[in-house]
């Protein structure tokens, strides 16, 4: 069940991998944009753009529309949340921790720098 | 929308999944690495930063026989266990465990920490059995949270 829940996680953070599909997600995000717009405003071809855009669309983030000639992409139904959620979950947690050993380690160094240190530097 | 990308800064702590099964945290901590080493090796340190204040749990008991081979356990409250066993330990520089709560498909853990001026560059790498399991862990930490906001609803009710 938990598979069949969290399955699409794993494309969407391959899709994400890319520095340009970051940023073309991002873009899309604010507003609905042609292949030839993102290959113009990502200074790439169109066919490197077109690639970057079906790793998107295959990975649920982004959906594409062609009318007429010209091809369409926004955000895909699907958008970021899951992904977010995790990374946001975890880092959050770690950070947590982090922030208090960094606590606990100063005391410990405290501890350390008058002569009643129990320990051999 | 717009905070997404705010949610995604990084500050110090990073975290970045390497492969389907694989998340990696670094952070740099401004202590020796035998400090560093100490404060996660001695429980009654460990206790003090393992479980952040911001979630809101209590670790009740805290067994660690830190040395290869040895075991750990750590309880939250009634069924509410962590253990597993310390597959590595190399003073201080090396920790690997597993994770067992899960059953035995369990996760390993592998902390380094590599002391540069002074300061200790620690990375800690987490692989799991499976992707389901990678994507079912960040979520858990979620849950477990939630749950025990739910318990010490329960507790309140009954102080009141």
């Amino acid at each position: 069940m938990v598979q069949y829940q969290h399955a699409p996680i794993d494309a969407s953070f391959a899709a994400l991998s890319d520095a340009t599909r970051r940023g073309v997600l991002e873009h899309v995000a604010q507003r609905a944009a042609s292949i030839s717009d993102l290959a113009q405003r990502f200074q790439m071809s169109l066919t490197g753009m077109k690639k970057h855009v079906v790793v998107l669309e295959q990975a649920g983030l982004i959906a594409t529309e062609k009318v007429g000639r010209v091809r369409t992409c926004r955000l895909g139904s699907r958008g970021l949340d899951d992904e977010i959620a995790w990374l946001q979950t975890y880092r959050t947690l770690w950070t947590s921790r982090f922030n208090e050993l960094d606590l606990v380690l100063e005391g410990m160094k405290q501890k350390e720098k008058p002569n009643g240190n129990t320990k051999t530097d | 929308m717009e905070t997404r990308k705010q949610t995604e800064t990084v500050r110090r702590t990073t975290v970045e999944r390497t492969s389907d099964r694989e998340v990696v945290v670094t952070r740099t901590f401004d202590a020796p690495a035998r400090l560093v080493f100490e404060a996660w090796t001695k429980p009654e340190l460990f206790r003090q930063w393992w479980v952040p204040k911001s979630l809101g749990m209590t670790l009740y008991d805290c067994e660690m026989d830190v040395r290869t081979g040895g075991k750990y356990r750590l309880n939250f409250g009634e069924g509410m266990d962590f253990f597993g066993r310390y597959i590595e330990v190399i003073p201080p520089s090396r920790i690997v465990w597993t994770n067992e709560e899960e059953g035995p498909d369990n996760s390993v853990t592998t902390v380094t920490f590599e002391e540069k001026d002074g300061k200790t560059v620690l990375m800690m790498s987490e692989v799991y059995p499976s992707k389901e399991a990678l994507d079912a862990a960040g979520t858990g930490a979620a849950e477990a949270t939630q749950e025990t906001f739910a318990q010490l609803d329960e507790l309140l009710a009954t102080m009141g």
